[in-house]
Order: C-alpha cells, then sequence, then structure tokens
C-alpha cells in the first residue's frame, strides 16, 4: 500500500487535490481515504458518494490535528490495509503551519494557495520544507509575476521540494504529481513508520486549558515579548 | 527563455466531445501571429489554449498534443513560469499584492534576474498605450482598473516576461485598445491568441479558429477577403469609442440619420 499524507492551510485544495488523485488513479487501483479535521468535515461522505471509496474521518476537537493525526495513523493503515487499499490517502486540517504530518515511507505533499499571498510560503516553515512535493493551486487568478515570485519564494523555504502548480479544479499540470505518486515506493515496514520532523512543544498550561493571558500566570514553558526569539524557556 | 529560441509551436489534433478525432492536421504558430479562437460559449475555446499553456501531451481531456520546435518540450520549459513560453492573461487573472506598480514590476524584474533599470518604467509607458485611463508608477495595483491591469499585464508579458506566446482570454470585456496591443505584439514579434467574441479582433487576426462540441471545426485564413468589412468595423469602432466618450462626459446623444 502506497502512503500519501497532505497537509496546507484550510481553503488552499487539499480536497481539490485528493479528488484528483482518486479520479486518476482509481480505474486501476483501489483507494482509501481519512480526513482529520477539528470540528466538522464533510469530505468523507463527499468521497463516498462521488467515487465509492472507504471514506472516513476522525475529529481531533480539543487535541492539536496534527498530533491526532499521528496518534490514529496505526489504526488507520490497519483500517486501510482491511479496505485492500492500494493507495491510502491522509487528508490533515491544516492549521497551525508549525507542525509538519509527513512520515517516513510515505509522499508528503503541501497544498500551497497562489491566493494566499507572496509571502505565504516564508510563513510556514516544516510544513513545506518537510514535505516531497508542493503543489500550488489556483495559479490560474493570479499575475505571471505574483506566480514566479511564489515559486521563488517556495524554493527559498525548501530548495528540494518538488513544485508543481495547478487549478486543482481543472487539474492542469497534475501529470507531475500523478507520476510522483507512480514512482513513490510502497509502506516496506508499517511498524517502523516514523514522523519526520520533531513537532513543536505542547507542553503548555494553555494546552490544558489555562485561559489567563499573560506568561506570569502559566508555567512550563513560557515566553516573553522580548529577548527569548525562537528559545523555549522552561520556568 | 529567449523568444528567438522558440521558431514554432505545433498543435496536434485531438478529439471532440463525442470523440471524434478534430479536421485538422497540424496547427502551426510563429512568431509574430495573430490568431482568434471563436465559436459559441462551451465549444471548447478555453480549452483550447489550456492545452496550450500546459503543453498537453494527450493527458488533457481534448487528447491533444502541443509541440515546441516540433519535439516535446523538456519539462523546466513547461513547469518553470519563469522560462514558459507562454504567458496567460484571462479575466480571472489578478494582481493581488498590495504593492504600487513600480513596485510590483521592480519585484517581477528582481524575480528574472533582469539588469535593466529603465524597465518598469518603460513597461508602465507600454501599459498607457493600451489603456485610456493613465497607471502612475505610484498607483497601487490594487487600486486599478480592470482595464489598467489587463493592460500593465499585457506589457508585463511583452517586456519583463518576454514570453513568446501570449494568449488572451475574452480581453477584450476589460476595455482596451486592442488594435494597439495587436500592433505592439506585432512589433515586438510576439504570437498572440485571442479567445475572443468581438468581431474587431477577429477580424484583425491574421487566422480564425473555428470550434464546436469541443474540437477545432475549421481554421480560415482570410488573407485579406475581409478588408471592406474589417474597414467598416473599424468605423464602427470608433464611432461606439466616440459615444462612449459623450456618454462618460454626461451628455445626451441626440443625433438623427447619420452615417456610420
Amino acid at each position: 500500500m502506497k502512503l500519501i499524507i497532505i497537509a496546507g492551510p484550510p481553503s488552499a485544495g487539499k480536497t481539490a487535490v485528493s479528488r484528483q488523485i482518486i479520479r486518476h488513479f482509481l480505474p486501476e487501483k483501489k483507494i482509501a481515504y481519512l480526513k482529520i479535521d477539528v470540528v466538522r468535515a464533510f469530505e468523507d461522505e463527499e468521497m463516498r458518494a462521488e467515487f465509492g471509496i472507504p471514506a472516513r474521518k476522525v475529529y481531533s476537537g480539543d487535541l492539536c490535528p496534527d498530533h491526532t493525526g499521528i496518534m490514529v495513523l496505526a489504526d488507520a493503515l490497519s483500517w486501510a490495509e482491511e479496505c485492500g487499499a492500494e493507495i491510502f490517502i491522509v487528508e490533515s486540517a491544516g492549521l497551525c503551519l508549525r507542525c509538519s504530518p509527513y512520515t517516513t515511507q510515505s509522499l508528503g505533499i503541501v497544498v500551497l494557495s497562489a491566493v494566499s499571498g507572496m509571502n505565504s510560503p516564508l510563513k510556514m516553515g516544516p510544513m513545506i520544507s518537510l514535505a516531497d512535493i508542493a503543489v500550488i493551486t489556483k495559479t490560474d487568478l493570479v499575475s505571471q509575476s505574483e506566480k514566479e515570485v511564489f515559486r521563488e519564494r517556495t524554493k527559498e523555504v525548501a530548495p528540494h521540494v518538488e513544485i508543481i502548480e495547478t487549478n486543482a479544479i481543472q487539474g492542469t499540470g497534475l501529470r507531475y504529481l500523478m507520476r510522483a505518486i507512480d514512482r513513490m515506493e510502497e509502506i516496506s515496514d508499517p511498524s517502523n513508520i516514523m514522523l519526520r520532523g520533531i513537532p513543536p512543544l505542547g507542553v503548555c498550561t494553555i494546552c490544558v486549558g489555562k485561559r489567563e493571558i499573560g506568561w506570569q500566570k502559566h508555567f512550563g514553558v513560557v515566553r516573553k515579548l522580548e529577548g527569548a526569539d525562537d528559545l523555549f524557556r522552561g520556568d | 527563455m529567449d523568444s528567438c529560441a522558440i521558431s514554432e509551436i505545433t498543435i496536434l489534433p485531438g478529439h471532440d466531445k463525442s470523440g471524434r478525432p478534430e479536421k485538422f492536421d497540424t496547427l502551426v504558430i510563429r512568431p509574430g501571429d495573430t490568431i482568434s479562437i471563436v465559436g459559441p460559449t462551451g465549444s471548447g475555446k478555453t480549452a483550447l489554449i489550456n492545452d496550450i499553456e500546459v503543453f498537453a501531451q494527450n493527458d488533457t481531456a481534448t487528447g491533444r498534443t502541443v509541440l515546441v520546435n516540433g519535439k516535446v518540450p523538456p519539462e523546466e520549459l513547461v513547469r518553470d513560469p519563469s522560462m514558459k513560453p507562454v504567458a496567460l492573461i484571462t479575466q480571472n487573472t489578478k494582481c493581488l499584492a498590495d504593492l504600487t506598480v513600480e513596485a510590483f514590476l521592480a519585484m517581477h524584474v528582481k524575480a528574472r534576474k533582469i539588469n535593466d533599470p529603465g524597465i518598469v518604467q518603460e513597461t508602465v509607458d507600454l501599459a498607457n498605450q493600451f489603456t485610456g485611463e493613465q497607471i502612475q508608477p505610484s498607483c497601487r495595483i490594487t487600486a486599478l482598473s480592470g482595464g489598467q491591469t489587463r493592460s500593465l499585464m499585457v506589457a508585463d508579458a511583452i517586456l519583463v516576461s518576454n514570453a513568446p506566446l501570449i494568449l488572451l482570454d475574452e480581453v477584450e470585456n476589460a476595455g482596451i485598445f486592442r488594435e494597439k496591443v495587436i500592433r505592439v505584439l506585432k512589433e515586438h514579434c510576439k504570437s498572440v491568441i485571442f479567445v475572443t467574441h468581438d468581431p474587431l479582433v477577429s477580424l484583425l487576426s491574421d487566422r480564425r479558429i473555428v470550434m464546436r462540441n469541443g474540437a477545432v471545426e475549421k481554421v480560415l485564413e482570410p488573407k485579406g477577403k475581409e478588408q471592406q468589412v474589417l474597414e467598416m468595423v473599424e468605423r464602427i469602432d470608433v464611432t461606439l469609442c466616440l459615444f462612449r466618450e459623450r456618454i462618460r462626459a454626461g451628455e445626451l446623444l441626440v443625433e438623427q440619420g447619420f452615417t456610420v
């Protein structure tokens, strides 16, 4: 079974890209689909209705959705295997831009929208830099110049990521994505699948539900406005 | 991409919506060509320019193949927008960046690594030849009108992108000087393909591709035979422009019994 993990900010076009992958491979391959979201999601019902494939969703609720994804992934792989899937697509909720849900033995795809502004690739480090492929959607809506600058900035964050530009609704230019899926390796050792990156520290008192503002009201990992930059300091 | 390096773009036939093969052998586009694509809504006009834009290799819904200099184009030419020999400008294409015209163009010039300090002003000057509403370098991009934005994009495609082939999807609605655009593109040895419903643009083109049911129905080459009608349409166009200006100026148009 091939594992595809799709991440990207909300409304970038992750589901449109998933649909194109399913549409392309469905005639020959069995595909299963999992959507991870926070409060509400409808993609599983849509995929079932449109393509008749096994599809399900999981809500993360109070937990970070990418953490949820990692927690449930082993179970999800077993489920997809039971469904007889040859390709398993996991689509993340795409929220904080600090996490990146890609694992080893998978194809990591980040979906970015060209209309989200030219600085957006610079703002979401590991979600892009740990991906294998960046699919830039909605390129039909922006000027040539912005398209070129968006690409430059994506490359700046992740020089080795393969960039694919598309209008994901029409599926233009996605031949290179399909080729990469054709060529990717299957899962070889499911018990040894690891997260590629280190998730952000999530051990603060805000995580556990304290709502007061200001670092003085919290303990564990705290940060002040001045002085810390990227350093976290325990208190 | 040096525009001289592209001597021709060739379209090989695909099939119509019912799967019947298209009726042409090859369609060759060379530098300086002006082509319009006409046909009813839903006949496949936009699909044809999309095929050109992605350099279809029998992998789009139409089954067409697009070659550059007679060969399958190298991958970077298709994938890297700064190397792509084609610039597509549609009614949907927008400049989203909240920058001044000057800063916006400078950003593109920098991304292209062009060392010509004059090119920003040249591009604004060229854009101003296409539109009646003057664009100032200090204007914000987001405050430009539809016609100004289209004019700037066409000028940018000619001078900064230096794209040998420009695809314009129904830009006539944006209110740019169509004849001027066609003349300047020819002067710069660019080829241009218009998707259009506009009689003037259609008649000004050297060739007219007629679409039906997703396929190229025929390719017309008037070779001057339409000259009289073209002259009439040009006169009508001038008249309409004058009326437009007078309406804008707040006049009542009360003439009776005049000829075009």
